[in-house]
């Protein structure tokens, strides 16, 4: 998957936690998810579970903890995605 | 110590209304909120009735963010949010707020978490999944999940406290309430109960032989309250919510008032001289009765109506004779008595709260409501009281005074004196 893909995907994934739904179109790398997002600290575990779930991923708690905007979230979900594929290979 | 507690705006998610228009148009015409419930048939219950609100569970969108909706489960907190905040909108004001509300606390009961919707976590627990539970489930577990929704939504920042006292639990929240604003710690309360009947509460009950399991073919005549044919009880789920707030602080406001608590009173038999864990002593609902009446500063003759606890077991026939002996009045000279359960069946901890809301609209509109399905009233009851005291069509009248009591497990009683506001 593109960082675009998966830009497009996590979108899906953040949409239920952010009070600020206007922003969602317009997010990017630098996009900090509580911060800008609104999103409350305790639903990050949502979206890394819902993540793991989209995904058929899983994402340790050392990963868990860089995902803090949009960018190191869709680094970390790269990340496990092609450990993943490396996994199958 | 001498300012008045008012009721300035009321909430229900009842069995056979939600919200105050539908509610009281039903308690007015006698309309019964059981239904036959076919999953309780494919579960072998004896009883397959129940009181379950028409409560569309999406609406509460209305009252809080996408955000806080997306992963509530809990029933119990979804009733009780809605009742809080119907009644929050009925007294006049408006939910938002940046600063906490420092004036305004609540006290909100109800008996245990939401138990259909904790079994998914049982289960991923079990699976060995227990990573999957996400964030939503402590809060909607713990026994004060209903209070710290509400408290949350209005921004309420005076004492919030989430009581369970069984199926007292709902008079004992309005009492408490009461107090705190009459102790001069908050001007505002927002007080009330919810319960949700779930499969394996309901079951437990119905384990227990106490329930109605003789008219499963039909729901409405199942709850039959003071009646020969009583068989027991009929579980029942919804929400009451009530504003009460310091008579000044409410004048100041403009505030409609829909009527006056002149005082309660909260107390247990202590499980002695015939109470148990599951029947009430009846010297400990007598003086429970008579100090309610004590703090209010009124004579048992005052007493226009009785809204009773009269679920439908053979313990109304003992209620009747601790209220006929705690007011020392008989016959003809008994006042006005009604039970709400003949309509919705028994909200158990919501039940306090749903039936003082009834109480209160019955004093703010001015009529008695009807005791349906008392078609067969049984002698021990008669004997105490005539039965043109037992309305079972709704009677325009003038009302004063409500005296309201529900008596729980555990031998726990509350009474409260609801006064019209003069």
């Amino acid at each position: 998957m593109t960082r675009k893909e998966i830009l497009d995907e996590l979108k899906k994934v953040i949409a239920p936690y952010t009070t600020n739904k206007e922003m969602l179109d317009s997010i990017n790398d630098q996009t900090d998810l509580i911060k800008d997002l609104k999103i409350n600290s305790a639903n990050l575990v949502d979206i890394i579970i819902d993540a793991e779930a989209k995904y058929q991923i899983e994402i340790d708690y050392d990963s868990a903890d860089k995902m803090i905007n949009v960018g190191t979230c869709i680094d970390v979900i790269s990340e496990k995605i092609s450990q993943k594929n490396e996994e199958y290979r | 110590m001498s300012n008045r507690i008012v009721v300035t705006g009321l909430g229900v998610v009842s069995p056979n209304g939600v919200g105050i228009p539908a509610f009281l148009h039903a308690i007015q015409n006698g309309i019964s909120g059981i239904k036959f419930m076919p999953r309780y048939e494919e579960l072998n219950f004896s009883c397959q009735v129940a009181g379950m609100p028409d409560f569309e569970w999406s609406n509460l969108t209305k009252y809080i963010s996408e955000v806080t909706f997306h992963g509530l489960k809990g029933t119990n907190i979804g009733y009780g949010l809605a009742a809080a905040l119907d009644a929050w909108a009925d007294s006049g004001m408006a939910y938002e707020t940046d600063e906490p509300r420092w004036e305004t606390g609540c006290v909100f009961g109800n008996s245990i978490a939401d138990t259909e919707a904790m079994k998914n976590v049982i289960t991923r627990v079990d699976s060995k999944e227990a990573k999957k539970l996400g964030s939503r489930v402590v809060e909607q577990a713990m026994n004060s999940g209903v209070t710290s929704y509400i408290s949350g939504r209005l921004g309420l920042g005076n004492k919030v406290i989430t009581n369970s006292a069984a199926c007292a639990t709902g008079t004992q929240a309005i009492l408490m309430g009461y107090e705190y604003i009459k102790h001069g710690y908050a001007k505002r309360m927002i007080v009330g109960s919810t319960e949700h009947v779930d499969t394996y509460v309901y079951g437990a009950f119905d384990s227990m032989r106490v329930l109605s399991r003789k008219f499963n073919d039909c729901p409405e005549k199942a709850s039959r309250p003071m009646s020969i044919s009583a068989g027991g009880f009929i579980p029942s789920s919804g929400a009451g919510a009530l504003i009460l707030e310091d008579l000044d602080f409410a004048l100041q406001r403009n505030a409609k008032i829909y009527a006056e608590i002149l005082g309660g009173s909260s107390n247990s038999g202590g499980q002695r001289l015939g109470g148990t864990m599951t029947s009430a002593n009846p010297v400990g609902v007598t003086r429970c009765i008579q100090e309610a009446m004590a703090n209010s500063e009124i004579l048992p003759q005052q007493i226009d109506l009785i809204s009773g606890h009269l679920t439908a077991t053979n313990a109304d026939r003992q209620e009747i004779q601790n209220w006929s002996q705690a007011l020392n009045r008989i016959g003809d000279d008994f006042p006005l008595t009604n039970s709400l359960k003949s309509m919705i069946g028994h909200c158990l901890s919501a039940a306090g709260s749903i039936e003082s809301v009834a109480s209160i609209l019955q004093i703010a509109h001015q009529f008695i409501h009807p005791n349906i399905n008392l078609e067969d009233p049984h002698p021990e009851v008669t004997n105490m009281v005539s039965m043109d005291r037992l309305p079972v069509k709704m009677i325009k009248k003038e009302i004063n005074i409500v005296a309201k009591a529900n008596f729980g497990f555990g031998d726990v009683n509350s009474c409260l004196i609801f006064s019209k506001f003069n």
